[in-house]
């Protein structure tokens, strides 16, 4: 059962790491535009 | 009459008056936020970003196309900013700056709110319920030693109580605000469950129980959030109408002063009495008397009339028309607040605030539902307690067990869920939701008010006897009408199709165009009696020397399936009506060609919201299907609202639905569509009762089990989101 002492950690940190991205993308806007963030992707330049 | 002559005005990329927006910070970039007009597609934010980009002052430039916002910063000591919005106005985007202050971000910052909290509760649910799974193993194998269930059970606390704490406060907050108000909300229900839930649970945990809540309580905010959230931005996509309105009056006048200079002033400068000059394809920014020239203005935003009107000294304009042809000089009789314009903004916004007081079918629920819930698990927690023999621990336990249990998962889910289908479905077929509770309100009404033009009419003039016109005549016609910005000259170059414009050919105002001895214009210009009769249809003559003169007859004509809407909608027991700003000359015959009896000519905008007062007082739920700004007050006043998306941009903000297309058949598939939607929603209320029905009872007896709790909270869930995505089954069809 020791191997859950690092386990049950290891897996609260790659779930924090995932919230802490996802908080982070909210906080500097990558949410803002969608729409044209779909169109800037056709754009070559 | 003396004309002015084109190069007296002020030219189009003359500085806009935008210094009270500007901002300069101590580094000496100065940054300006503006609203684009016009702004379509990518191509088009490329373009603008382009355009902004090659210019060495600016540092940064960014078009937002979902909000058609334009964010520009450029180091203030190097250029101004009237050049570089001349690049911009240059490529045909009217900018018009605002103060990000002014308009209200709260809306923005509350979705970032609800969007963070349901992050952490989403990553709090995951993993605890990570670590109940593990205890439930545990305990149906029988191997686990209590010792690791605490582990496990204090763990889950540890996740669990903080994102409890952050991820519930939207709950909290409205619970708290409606309890000292003294009425009871959905929140309360979710909030008592929630904070008893967890406390319980944690109590267990310190003594070593052996059931506890958290995955529960965690799980509950995370689908209660993604409800709250989805409903919340259905409702904020409708931007504040009036808001918009405001931003479509002028930025700034050119003033003619007392030594005949023309100075650009910010419209709240301007006073009455003053002249402003006001150049063909500006908007009058004022409310006055025509003191110089003449010309065509469009009146649409005001009458909601496409059909141009000629204006000459000492006639009537108002704030908001567009000058068609030549430059005007307006003594000021009103500005700002006093114009007509303004006084449109304020019956929008009164009529909107009416619209607030419609109570959702979700809330109408709740107010049955919380008392429901509360008297329950108060029962449970009393019976066990003191009749049952319970100690006080077990017993509460039961009561949060009710709590969980008929806790509005299903209910907070259900209508959302419905919403967003519903949305995306109507997207796909060409109309845009714009109000979150608009489906529910259509779908009562009984009465549609249709207005006349651009709406059951394409709203522009087309040629009707074109046929009968020879092709070269009607080319040669067409190729002196080309220099024109008159809407008659422009229906007549649509209708000729491909001509060469005569560039020499002359326009005088209010008459027609000249080009050597040929005359295309009214009856005056070109030598016919002036007293012989008409049909009702607007006119053009066209004159060649030694040639009988032409008649050339425009109609604003009603769009290809407007009759067989109306039959069908007719037919489906809805009353239609018409509502009009036009002549009773030119409604009375549609109205007769669409077979509806109720038909109102001459109506400004506040009789039209006063009709559809009286109407709304003898109990009928009218739905408004109109465009322009006339319209918008109507629109906001009705009960339900469509309005076509060729409509300016502000009775698009009025509107609960906006349709494209040059059809009208998107009016019968949104009314069509918010019945099925009414059905679904109460289906899942239906579902969602019948599923305390069955679980109540359960939960009284002491029997469900923090297992049973979560399975039963997720397959309600679910259920009523496959009940929800049925919609796209059928209606796709």
């Amino acid at each position: 059962m020791t191997a859950l002492l690092v386990l049950i950690p290891a897996a609260l940190f790659l779930g924090l790491l995932g919230l802490g991205g996802f908080l982070w993308a909210l906080r500097s806007g990558q949410f803002e535009d969608l729409d044209g963030a779909a169109e800037r992707i056709l754009h070559d330049d | 009459m003396a004309e002015i002559a084109p190069e007296a005005d002020i030219p189009a990329d003359a500085p806009i008056d935008v210094g009270a927006y500007i901002r300069t910070d101590r580094a000496g970039i100065a940054s300006l936020n503006l609203a684009v007009e016009n702004l379509h597609c990518g191509g088009c934010v490329r373009r603008i970003e382009d355009a902004l980009a090659a210019k060495d002052a600016v540092t940064s430039a960014r078009v937002n196309l979902t909000t058609r916002r334009l964010a520009l910063q450029w180091r203030a000591d190097q250029a101004r900013a009237g050049e570089l919005l001349g690049a911009v106005s240059a490529l045909g985007y009217r900018l018009v700056p605002f103060d990000p202050e002014l308009l209200r971000d709260g809306a923005a910052h509350e979705d970032q709110v609800l969007l963070r909290a349901m992050a952490v509760a989403g990553f709090a649910a995951a993993n605890v319920m990570l670590l109940s799974v593990a205890v439930w193993a545990g305990e149906a194998s029988g191997d686990m030693g209590p010792a690791l269930r605490d582990l496990l059970h204090w763990i889950s606390a540890l996740v669990a109580l903080p994102a409890v704490a952050y991820a519930g406060r939207p709950f909290f907050r409205s619970a708290w605000g409606a309890l000292r108000l003294g009425v009871m909300n959905m929140d309360l229900p979710i909030s008592l469950a929630v904070l008893l839930a967890a406390a319980t649970s944690l109590h267990e945990t310190i003594n070593h129980g052996q059931h506890t809540y958290f995955d529960a309580s965690v799980g509950l905010l995370f689908f209660l959030l993604i409800g709250r959230y989805l409903d919340r931005r259905a409702r904020s996509k409708a931007r504040s109408a009036a808001e918009q309105l405001l931003l479509l009056g002028a930025v700034a006048a050119r003033v003619v002063g007392a030594d005949g200079q023309v100075r650009a002033l910010p419209i709240g400068a301007v006073n009455a009495g003053m002249t402003v000059r006001v150049a063909p394809g500006d908007r009058v920014p004022v409310d006055g008397c025509v003191s110089f020239g003449q010309g065509a203005v469009d009146a649409s935003l005001i009458s909601g009339e496409s059909e141009p009107r000629s204006v000459k000294i000492g006639d009537w304009v108002h704030a908001g028309i567009m000058n068609l042809s030549h430059p005007l000089e307006v003594k000021v009789a009103a500005a700002g607040d006093d114009t007509l314009l303004a006084e449109i903004v304020r019956l929008t916004a009164a009529a909107e605030q009416g619209k607030a007081a419609y109570v959702r079918l979700a809330d109408r629920a709740a107010r049955i539902y919380a008392p429901a819930v509360h008297l329950l698990a108060l029962a449970g927690f009393l019976g066990w307690w003191g009749l049952g023999g319970l100690d006080w621990q077990p017993a509460l336990l039961i009561a949060v067990a009710v709590l969980i249990i008929t806790c509005p998962c299903a209910l907070g889910l259900a209508v959302p869920v419905v919403q967003v289908v519903a949305s995306g479905l109507a997207m796909r077929q060409g109309i845009l939701v714009k109000a979150g509770d608009g489906f529910e309100r259509l779908a009562e009404v009984d009465t549609l008010v249709f207005d006349k033009t651009g709406t059951l009419t394409h709203g522009r003039p087309e040629l009707v006897n074109g046929a009968d016109i020879a092709a070269p005549v009607l080319a040669r016609a067409a190729s002196l009408a080309a220099g024109s910005r008159h809407p008659l000259c422009q229906a007549l170059v649509r209708a000729a199709g491909p001509v060469v414009a005569r560039s020499e050919a002359y326009e005088h105002p209010g008459m027609g165009m000249a080009l050597g001895a040929l005359r295309l214009g009214n009856r005056v210009w070109c030598g016919v009696d002036a007293a012989s009769p008409g049909d009702g249809n607007s006119e053009l003559w066209f004159h060649q020397p030694g040639q009988a003169k032409v008649r050339l007859a425009f109609r604003d004509q009603l769009k290809a399936d407007a009759a067989a809407v109306i039959e069908k909608l007719q037919n489906a027991g809805w009353r239609i009506e018409i509502v009009s700003g036009d002549r009773p000359e030119v409604v009375a015959p549609l109205a007769r060609q669409l077979k509806i009896s109720q038909w109102r000519a001459d109506c400004r905008p506040d009789e039209k919201v006063a009709h559809l007062r009286n109407l709304a007082q003898s109990g009928r739920k009218v739905a408004m299907i109109g465009d322009g700004v006339n319209d918008a007050p109507a629109l906001a006043a009705a009960y339900a609202s469509l309005s076509p998306a060729r409509a300016a941009d502000v009775a698009q903000a009025a509107a609960d639905f906006v349709f494209q297309g040059e059809d009208l058949a998107p009016v019968a598939m949104a009314l069509i569509l918010a019945r099925r939607v009414r059905r679904l929603i109460l289906q899942n209320f239906s579902l969602a009762l019948a599923y305390n029905v069955l679980a109540v009872p359960l939960a009284l007896a002491g029997l469900v089990t923090p297992l049973f709790a979560a399975i039963a909270m997720s397959s309600s869930s679910l259920l009523v989101t496959l009940n929800a995505l049925r919609l796209n089954g059928r209606g796709a069809q």
